[in-house]
This record gives C-alpha cells, structure tokens and sequence, in this order.
C-alpha cells in the first residue's frame, strides 16, 4: 500500500474487470457485479480510512500528488462510489441494459475524481476532468429509450464540451505565458505575471471550466435539465462526485498555483458566490420535480461552498471541505430515498412522496433528515458547515465591506432555501390526496448506506472536532 | 456532572428513548413524556431551592470541551437571571405534556418532538458559551414549525407554518451574523466561544465603539425578530392560532423569552456603549408592542388571536425595562418574562381545553361558559386578571418595577405605556371575560364537561406559580438583582460617561 496511486490503479483494474466478468457472468447474475464492485471500494475505502495519513508524496514528476487534501477528497469519492453503486443496482430494472457496463463506467468516473484530487499539475487536470466528464456523456443518456434521458445527454454533451474548450484555451495560455504547466512552478513565477494581461484570461478561462463543473453561475445552465434527465444514481454521482472534484481543482488552481492573484480577485469571487446562493435558491422555489428541485439547489450549494473559496482565508477553505463532508452525505441520503420512491412511478412530481411516511417511516425519515441537514438546522451536518461558512466571511468583513453584501446574500438564501425544503417535509407528512400506500421494500444494501449517510450527517453536526481538525489540516497543504 | 446536565438531557434522552418505542404503544409515549418532564420539573426545583443567593458568579457549572480547535464547548451554569426562566421552562414543559391529551394521532412523533423541544429551550437557557447558546435555541426551533404544520388546526396552518419559520430562521440568522461578529472582535489568540471568558475580555478590555455600535442593532432586531419586536410581530398571533396547544404554551411561554435572555445575557454587558446608543429606538419600539398591538387585540374576534396579540403586547414591558438600563428596571424585565411564560402558557392551555370541548375559538359563539365549566372559566377569569395586572400575580410585581425603573429615563414613554398596560389590557381582557364567561349559554354548549381532578394538575400547577412569585417576589427578584447588577456594570458606565461628556460638550460649543 505505499504507493501513491493504488487507490487510483485498483479503480481502473476494477472497471476493466467488470467488463470482462460481464463476458462470462449470465444476464440474470449481473446485479451482483454492482454488489461485488462496491463491496471492493468499501474495503478501499476503510483501508484508506485505517491507514494513517501519508507524508506529501509525488508521482510522474510532479504531476501528481498525495498529501492530506488529497486523501480527505478521496475519501469522499469512495464513499459516494459505493453508495452510488449500490444505488444502481437498486436502479437496474430502470436501466434495461448494460448493467455491466453501467458500474464499469461509474468506476472510469471515480478514478478521474481521484485522479483530480491529486491534481498538481494543468495537463492532469484536463486529463482528470475530460476523464469525469466524458464518462458522464454516456452515463447521463443511459436510459436510451428515454427521450429526456438522452436529451440530457446532449446538453451536457455540448456544453461539457463547450467548457473543456474554454479550459483547454486556457491552459494553452498559460503555458504560452509562463512555460509551465505545473502548480508548485506556476506558483513561483506568477507573482510576476500578476498585471498580464495574458496569463490572466486564461486563468479566467480555467475558472470557467470548473465553474461549469461545480454548476457556478453563469456557467449551470445545464444542471437543472441534466439533473432531471438522468439516471437517478448518475444525478447523485454528479452532484456529489463531480461537484466535489470541481472544487478540489478550483482550490488547486486558485490557492495552489496562483495565490498572488487569486488575492486580488475577492470581488470577482464574491459576485459569483453571491449570485449562484441566489439565483439557485430563487429558481428552487417553484420546481415541482423532486431531481429538478434538487438541481437548482445543487447551484445554491455550489454558491454556499463558493463562500468558503470567496473568504480567500485558510478558515474559508477548511469550512469549504468541512461543508461538503456534510453535503456528500446528506445529498447521498436524500437520492438513496429518492432512487427507492420513484422506482414504481412515472413521473418524480413532488406529490410522489406524498404518504410516505405511511409507506416507509424510515425512508420519510432519512428524507426529512436529509433536507433539514440541508437547509442547515441543529444538530445536523449543515448547520455546523453554514455556521464555519458564515464565520469565514464575518471573519474578512473587517478588511473589505463588500462581505457584508455576501453575507446578506448568504442569509437571503438561507430563509428562501427553508421554503422549498419544509415544501418537501410537507409533501411527505401532510399532502391531503394520497393514493398509493403500499409499502416500499428496501434492500439491505440500500439500508445499510442510508444507516451510513444519516450517521455521517449526525456524526459531523454532533462531533464536528475530528473533521475539522482533518480539513484544516487537508487546507494546510495547500500552501 | 451538574444538576442543570440532568435536567436537559432527561428529556433529550426520553425523546430518542421515544424514536425507538413503537408507534402503536400510545400510551407509552404519553407517558415517557410525562415522567421525563416531570423529573426534569422536579430537578429545576430543587436547582431553584439549592441556589445559593447572594454568591457572585455562575452555579452549578459543568464545562466539557466539544470542538477544542474552535474552543467551543458544552458550558452550563445558572446565576439568578437564567435560574428562574429554567424553573419556568419545566414547569411550563411538564403542563404543556399534561394538556397534549387531545393529541389523537401520531402520538409519538408529537411526544418526541415536545420532548426535543423541551431540552433545546432548557438548554438554551442554561448555556454558557455561545455556540451552544445559539445551536440550542435552533434546535428547539424546528421542532415548533413541524409541530404548527403537523398538528396545527384552522384554515391558515400551512400559511402560518411557513410565516412562522421565515420570519423566525431570518431573526435567528441576523442574530447569529451578530454573534460571529462580536466573537470576532476578539483578538486572534483570545478567541473563544465561552460567554464568561469572553465577558472577562471585554470587561478588562472593551470593544471599540464602532464596532459595538454596528453589532448591537444586529442583536437587537436579530434577537427582536424572534421575540416578536413590533413591527415584526406578525407572524406571533397567527402562528400561535394556529399551533396545537402545547407548542403554543412552549414558544409563546417559553422559547420566545431567548430571544430576551439574549439581550440581557450577551448584548447589554458586551457591547454596553452600543447599547446606549440604540435603546432609545428600541424604548420607541416597544410602545408599537404595548399600545399597537393592545389596540390589535382589542378588535380580534377570535380567542386565540386575542391572546397571541395581548402575549405580544406584554413582551413590550421587557423591551422597556431592558431599555431603562437601570437596576430596576431590568430587574423588573426578567420578572416579566418569568411571569409572562406560566400567564401565557396558562392562557393557551385554557384556550386549548375550551377548543377541544368546543371547537371553536370564535368569541362570538362562546358564551355563559361559567356556568358548565366552573373551573375552566375561574382560571380563565384569574388569567385575564393578571393579564390585566392585578396584584397578587407575578405580573404585577414585575411590570410595576419595569414601570419604575423606566420612569427615571422615558417618562413619556412610561405614561404611555401605563396607559397601554391599565386602560387597553382592562379593556380587552374584561371584553374577552364578559363574553365568553357571562352572558346567555349556547344551547350546543350546555353539555360541556368541566376538567377532572388530573386534567387540572397543568392549571393548578401554573396558576400557583403565578400567585406565589406575585405575593413573593422577593424569592426571584433577591437572586435576580445581584445578578443583574453585575451584567449592568459596563452599562452605567458607559451612560455615566454619556452625561457627563454632554454637558462638556455643550460647554465646548459654548466656548467657540
């Protein structure tokens, strides 16, 4: 286990693997690959977890690196992985076909987050995001006989597409300018390049790029729809995974590689913060699509972590990783339900939860749980998260009074977000017409990772010590 | 571990004792409620009795560190403002289990979240670091929307849920933003959440002017919000008409009263030259609570609206005596909202008893309802009479001292507000009595049952308080003032130093 890159190598093994099990295994006995998949990323993941934080270590000459940012987002995306998998497997009479190929993909897609979190260096960072992004094409229009499915497809085809573009222009200028693509370099010689005109754009350009990744304003155009066209595991695996390798790029980029500038950019980082908090919050308010409603608030989430890169501040940055800890696993629980609820139903209208609690207390329950943590409520993990977040702005107002301004934005969208999220609570205890009251079976996979995210999202409200400790130590690493 | 330990975490544990019992077990849960809230009831007496008056600082401390990196930790202790708003809560707690009877389906999750309900607000009351001041408050918090939306009743419950949890998260937010704020002004290395360190600081060194003058508006309409501070009082009478009877006695009783302790706890000690500078708006303020709102509740036609209204004017009387900033004055504020929790929760019990016999709260089909409800109508009479302000209820003693104290710095203010408090709440309370009470009997109301002897324990129990603080105020108001007076210090000061940099001032002008 002392290289660097197992976890990354085991993954990639794992995916081609299924594809060649899928060869011999009969149709019939294919849901067990997804099982076998994720009991594998579990025994990753808990050995990663049992394993003590490596030293910084390097690898393909500095292209790649290990240090404690890296394994607390690996971490992350392993537990997604499995959750996600056995969501799939869950989904698979949904799916029709290429079940196989379904989990071999979710593992191309993990190992091109991992290979993002470790990130230091821009050839492996288009490398890592084309990697996530190519394979989500073909996840997103899985369901072929689905015209919305494949609709979704389309859009985040083009639009991915349109993105890399912009990056890869970037990138191009970058390099054009300082004859370096790595991080640790660029970081020595940007200070010089702090009035080029140059190197700047393309620095903007990169942002552009993972902001279309973290679904940023004005770069989410896409989220709302692909959101609610896909797969439900794969909007799961994009909102979380995907997500979540945007903004451990988005650090690396911009307090990694280019910190000199990066401090004279604090408006630039307020208005997007700002307005994503906004405009997805205010769009949330009349969805009536459960994965629609949770797109739009996907963007205002982006909008609440942008707040933690926007405090420019070593807090900022630990609240950022501290609050998508709690994100994962409450985004995560919130799909599991979901994946189970509209297994049955046509459509994923809102009135589909409608006597649920009836149905399943316990399926209510996690969902209830889920929307509280999210709407950042005692003692669950969004509250401490928003809290950290909120703390982390107050904290530069002194310096410059425009924080002021985000914080109101911040608040704003706070007390809007409890309106569509208490909407959900109400569609699951108190909807008047409810039809459908037969019990909804629940496999003990299923069971067991929706055990898993409500004690990590009570874990990190109630205990929060241990993960911040290990994300401040994570932000240390980036300097 | 300390007493106060016990007494939160005895319903905390209940409640998810609670989340593991099966549903179809009714009684049971009602049950767990009631001894959880009755131990806890018992042990805040005995807090009370064991407290010793006259010793400076905290009792009954117990201090564990919870997130050491941010030096937040789990810090509770009582001196005389937090101890008798501790002994309200149970008791207030313990009589809103007693009249949930009426609750006839999902009894459990109903007895969990009162039980959540009832640890937060205790919690909240004996924290002593802020973090926890703050997590308990919103913990106690969701529990109140989700009971409004669930078991509400009326027409308006979901508009009202909504209303109530906007406006309520929106005051907690501001305030919190307040919170972090004060907390950073802090110097980097001194940084702590812990409310008597932090007291320590600012009192050795304090905060610059500036900046108390910028974070005290934010605690004062942040903490205001959720105390219902005109003209951000809607969503009380309308959220209170439509909670179920229980919930309604805990947030009006109880919960509310944080926003209150926040204000004499943090804001008045901690930013004092910030205080001076703001309380002549909120002393402006509060006579929209006691004339406005007693004006709005003259004319309300249902029983419920009347006293959510009236329950908003009283809180005006706090706002003075806190803005009096004097001795008694304050003293008088923490009377006040000791004496306000058992009226209302009082109140909305009656309320409540009257709706589940005979569900309607409209005063004009009520009626002559003394005659088949002897007990129930007394109570009720006793209610609007210290509502009123009569003397010998707890009411009196402590707006009679809000009253005193302010007359020494508003006394415009004060003649109003005597007449918003003798002239509009004789008025509407006696209209409300002679309506209800007296009067000609609807034949459909003949038949109603008065309360049993169990059904009465709830009433007895806060009828009692409220006579034994009214003929014995000293037994709060000695462990209150020492109390106060040292949470005051800062603050006469800083109006000392105001009165006297006046008049050298208008000298200086003079001299020019």
């Amino acid at each position: 286990m002392n290289n660097p890159l197992v976890l990354e190598i085991v993954v990639v093994v794992l995916g081609l693997g299924l594809l060649l099990l899928d060869l011999w295994l009969p149709v019939e006995r294919r849901r067990t690959l997804g099982y076998a998949a994720a009991g594998v990323l579990l025994l990753l993941l808990l050995g990663s977890c049992l394993a003590a934080v490596p030293e910084t270590t390097h690898a393909f000459g500095k292209m790649y690196v290990q240090d404690t940012l890296a394994v607390f987002f690996k971490r992350l995306f392993l537990f997604s992985g499995v959750v996600v998998l056995v969501m799939a497997v869950e989904f698979f009479d949904k799916l029709q076909a290429g079940l196989s190929e379904f989990f071999a993909l979710v593992q191309f897609a993990l190992a091109g987050m991992l290979f993002a979190a470790s990130t230091n260096d821009f050839a492996l960072l288009f490398v890592a995001v084309e990697l996530i992004t190519v394979t989500f094409y073909v996840l997103t229009s899985f369901q072929r006989n689905r015209a919305l499915s494949l609709e979704a497809g389309v859009k985040y085809l083009i639009l991915g597409a349109l993105s890399s573009a912009f990056m890869v222009f970037g990138i191009a200028l970058i390099y054009g300018t300082t004859a370096k693509l790595n991080f640790g370099e660029i970081a020595v010689v940007a200070p010089q390049f702090v009035t080029n005109k140059i190197f700047l754009i393309g620095l903007l350009l990169v942002i552009v790029g993972l902001g279309f990744k973290i679904a940023a304003f004005p770069f989410q155009m896409w989220a709302p729809d692909v959101y609610q066209g896909s797969p439900t595991p794969v909007t799961a695996f994009l909102a979380v995974g995907s997500k979540a390798a945007g903004f451990v790029l988005l650090l690396r980029v911009l307090f990694g590689a280019a910190p000199q500038i990066t401090a004279h950019w604090p408006t630039l980082l307020m208005v997007l913060a700002g307005v994503t908090i906004l405009y997805g919050n205010l769009c949330a308010l009349p969805q009536r699509n459960l994965k629609r409603l949770l797109g739009y608030s996907s963007i205002s989430n982006a909008g609440y972590l942008l707040l933690g890169v926007a405090a420019l501040s070593a807090a900022g940055q630990s609240a950022l990783l501290y609050y998508l800890a709690g994100y994962v696993f409450t985004v995560l629980a919130a799909f599991l339900v979901l994946t189970l609820v509209l297994r049955q139903v046509e459509g994923e209208d809102i009135t589909a939860l409608a006597g649920l609690s009836q149905r399943s207390p316990m399926l209510a329950a996690m969902l209830t749980l889920a929307m509280v943590s999210l709407a950042g409520v005692p003692p669950l993990a969004g509250f401490f998260g928003k809290f950290l977040l909120l703390k982390s702005v107050v904290e530069q107002a002194s310096g410059n009074a425009c924080y002021y301004w985000l914080l109101g934005a911040a608040v704003l969208g706070v007390v809007i977000s409890l309106y569509y999220y208490f909407g959900v609570i109400q569609a699951i205890y108190w909807s008047k017409d409810v039809t459908d009251l037969s019990p909804i079976a629940i496999s003990t996979p299923m069971r067991l990772c929706l055990w898993a995210c409500a004690a990590g999202m009570l874990f990190l409200g109630l205990f929060p010590g241990w993960v911040v400790n290990f994300a401040t130590a994570a932000v240390r690493a980036l300097r | 571990m300390s007493l106060l330990t016990y007494i939160i975490g005895c319903p905390l544990l209940a409640g998810i004792f609670l989340l593991f019992v099966p549903a179809n077990f009714r009684w049971a849960s009602r049950l767990v409620a009631l001894a959880a809230t009755a131990v806890s009831m018992l042990l805040s007496v005995v807090l009370f009795l064991r407290f010793e008056t006259g010793v400076a600082g905290y009792q009954f401390v117990q201090k564990v560190s919870w997130v050491a990196g941010l030096k937040i930790s789990y810090h509770v202790g009582v001196d005389g403002v937090n101890l008798g708003l501790i002994l309200m809560g149970a008791i207030v707690a313990f009589a809103a289990a007693c009249v949930s009877w009426d609750i006839d389906r999902r009894q459990k999750e109903f007895y969990t979240l009162l039980l959540f309900m009832t640890g937060g607000i205790l919690g909240a009351f004996a924290s002593l670091d802020l973090f926890f001041f703050y997590f308990f408050h919103e913990f106690a918090l969701v529990p109140t929307f989700i009971m409004i939306g669930v078991w509400g009743r009326g027409e308006q419950r979901n508009y009202a849920t909504y209303q109530i949890t906007l406006y309520l998260s929106l005051g907690a937010l501001i305030a919190l933003i307040g919170l972090i704020a004060l907390y950073l002004q802090l110097p980097v290395d001194a940084r702590t959440f812990d409310l008597v360190a932090i007291t320590k600081h600012f009192k050795a060194y304090p905060m610059a002017v500036r900046a108390q003058t910028l974070i005290f508006p934010l605690l004062m309409f942040g903490f205001g919000i959720l105390v219902s501070l005109w003209p951000f009082h809607t969503w009380a009478p309308l959220g209170y008409g439509a909670a179920p009877t229980a919930t309604a006695m805990l947030h009006a009783g109880v919960l509310k009263k944080f926003g209150l302790y926040g204000l004499i706890r943090v804001a008045l000690p901690l930013l004092p030259d910030g205080a001076v500078e703001w309380l002549n708006l909120l002393a402006l303020l509060c006579l929209g609570n006691i004339l406005y709102c007693g004006l709005v509740a003259m004319r309300q036609k249902n029983l419920n609206l009347l006293i959510g209204n009236s329950s908003v004017a009283h809180m005006g009387f706090v706002f003075l005596g806190i803005a009096s900033l004097n001795l008694i004055g304050v003293t008088g504020a923490v009377l006040v909202m000791v004496a306000h929790g058992f009226l209302a929760a009082l109140t909305f019990a009656l309320s409540g008893y009257l709706y589940s016999q005979t569900r309607t709260l409209e005063i004009d089909e009520l009626g002559g309802l003394l005659r088949p409800l002897p007990f129930i109508g007394s109570a009720l009479v006793m209610a609007m009479m210290a509502g009123c302000g009569l003397p010998g209820f707890a009411n009196f003693a402590g707006e009679a001292m809000v009253l005193f104290g302010a007359w020494k710095v508003y006394q415009t203010v004060t003649v109003l507000a005597c007449w918003g408090a003798l002239i509009i709440g004789a008025v509407y309370m006696l209209r409300a009595i002679r309506n209800i009470l007296h009067g000609p009997l609807a034949e459909k109301h003949a038949a109603l049952a008065d309360a049993g002897w169990w059904r009465r324990v709830p009433f007895v129990l806060l009828l009692a308080a409220l006579l034994i603080f009214g003929c014995f105020p000293g037994l709060l108001t000695r462990k209150i003032t020492p109390s106060v007076a040292a949470l005051l210090k800062p603050a006469t000061k800083a109006v000392a130093a105001q009165t006297a940099e006046a008049p050298t001032a208008a000298l200086a002008v003079r001299a020019r």
